[in-house]
């Protein structure tokens, strides 16, 4: 061992690059994404907030983007990003109490945060579009 | 730190592939990390082609083989071959395991092993594991008493013996910690969760009456609360423990003693 490389010049060995996708693992990045994601769309909706406040040509054209399709699309993303963030934050709730944990629990919990934060958003816009009338 | 690529001298090149054997009917592909410390080139996959009727049915046996018949020089650690002493674990098809309780036939297609990820490589498979050591050091893992010792041994009721299921089986193999994506980016500050599972089997021990101690030495944004529930761990680990649920309870404890 008398000319064994030192810690310095050995190398790292892959990690994210070679690691199977565990479900948990995905939707707990996910989580970091859409609570990065949330802050864009606070910004955007105290934009419109602020543009309502400010008159009505202002807001005439702010609320022209939310409306138009890329618009609705980027809210369409928002309401997930809000959904799945919140149904994540739960899910870490109940195993802040040491529930969930079981090899059935902690994967069905996390597929849960998934379909239902899909499923919201899906009601939630038919809700939306039923009300605003188109 | 964070950083989600491998620095330059990581990068793992197409390696070497190895003459198929001889006079094989079946055979199965293998591709291995290598990595020379006595070349200054970067890690590389060699591919080996192992004659499964003359070899056992594990990873280990197929790893032996190759190391037997095409490549003295491939180098891992082993010792026990039946899953108790953990030396064999490395990252086989995606996922830390022990290549000893690993079948050839539970993965599909060419076998893929790696060195337990996110670690220093001494050699090919062998990861350096001294920082792993230390940080089990750094919560005393020994009974603590202040009490006077008892005549005969410290006494324990079934009860409480059975709070240990589940947290003494540990044999400190790393699978879980090197599959926790907290303990790639904050290693050297966050104990993982094989050593927090291990604090936890010190923590509810009847017998130990260091506690508080403990509890203070782990009250740390660093050293417990990296643990984000990402859950690898308890998908990794060999012997079905979940380091997981262990850290939970450490962090009930925080608060309970609070109130």
């Amino acid at each position: 061992m008398a000319d064994a490389k030192g810690a310095a010049e050995r190398p790292l060995s892959p990690h994210l690059q070679i690691y199977k996708p565990i479900f948990t693992m995905v939707m707990s990045i996910v989580h970091r994404i859409t609570g990065v994601a949330l802050y864009f769309g606070m910004a955007a909706l105290v934009w419109w907030l602020l543009a309502a406040a400010s008159g009505p040509a202002y807001f005439e054209f702010v609320n022209g983007l939310f409306t138009s399709l890329l618009g609705r699309l980027v809210l369409l993303g928002f309401t997930w990003a809000a959904l799945h963030h919140a149904l994540g934050g739960l899910r870490h709730f109940l195993m802040d109490f040491g529930s969930g944990f079981g090899a059935g629990a902690r994967n069905m919990l996390a597929r849960l945060s998934l379909v239902v934060s899909l499923a919201l958003t899906v009601a939630i816009w038919i809700v939306a579009y039923m009300v605003r009338g188109g | 730190m964070v950083q989600l690529t491998l620095p330059k001298n990581s990068t793992v090149s197409k390696g070497k592939t190895w003459p198929r054997p001889d006079g094989a009917t079946s055979v199965r592909e293998f591709r291995i990390y290598r990595w020379d410390p006595d070349t200054g080139e970067n890690p590389r996959l060699d591919t080996y082609y192992v004659d499964t009727g003359d070899c056992g049915p594990m990873i280990l046996d197929a790893i032996l083989w190759i190391k037997n018949n095409i490549d003295p020089t491939l180098t891992f650690r082993r010792s026990c071959r039946e899953g108790i002493c953990g030396s064999c674990a490395m990252n086989i098809d995606g996922t830390n395991t022990l290549a000893c309780t690993k079948g050839l036939d539970e993965v599909s297609g060419a076998v893929k092993i790696y060195p337990l990820p996110h670690m220093s490589v001494v050699k090919d498979l062998v990861p350096d594991m001294n920082n792993f050591y230390a940080q089990h050091r750094s919560i005393e893992p020994w009974l603590k008493t202040t009490t006077p010792e008892p005549e005969k041994e410290w006494l324990q009721s079934r009860d409480d013996r059975e709070k240990l299921d589940g947290l003494y089986e540990c044999i400190l193999c790393a699978c879980c910690s090197t599959s926790c994506p907290s303990y790639w980016w904050n290693g050297d500050r966050y104990l993982g969760p094989a050593i927090l599972l291990q604090a936890y089997r010190w923590l509810i021990d009847s017998r130990d009456e260091a506690t508080g101690e403990r509890l203070d030495n782990l009250e740390d944004p660093f050293r417990l609360y990296r643990c984000h529930t990402i859950l690898n761990c308890a998908q990794a680990c060999p012997k079905g423990l979940n380091p997981a649920k262990a850290i939970a309870e450490i962090k009930k404890m925080m608060v309970e003693r609070r109130i």
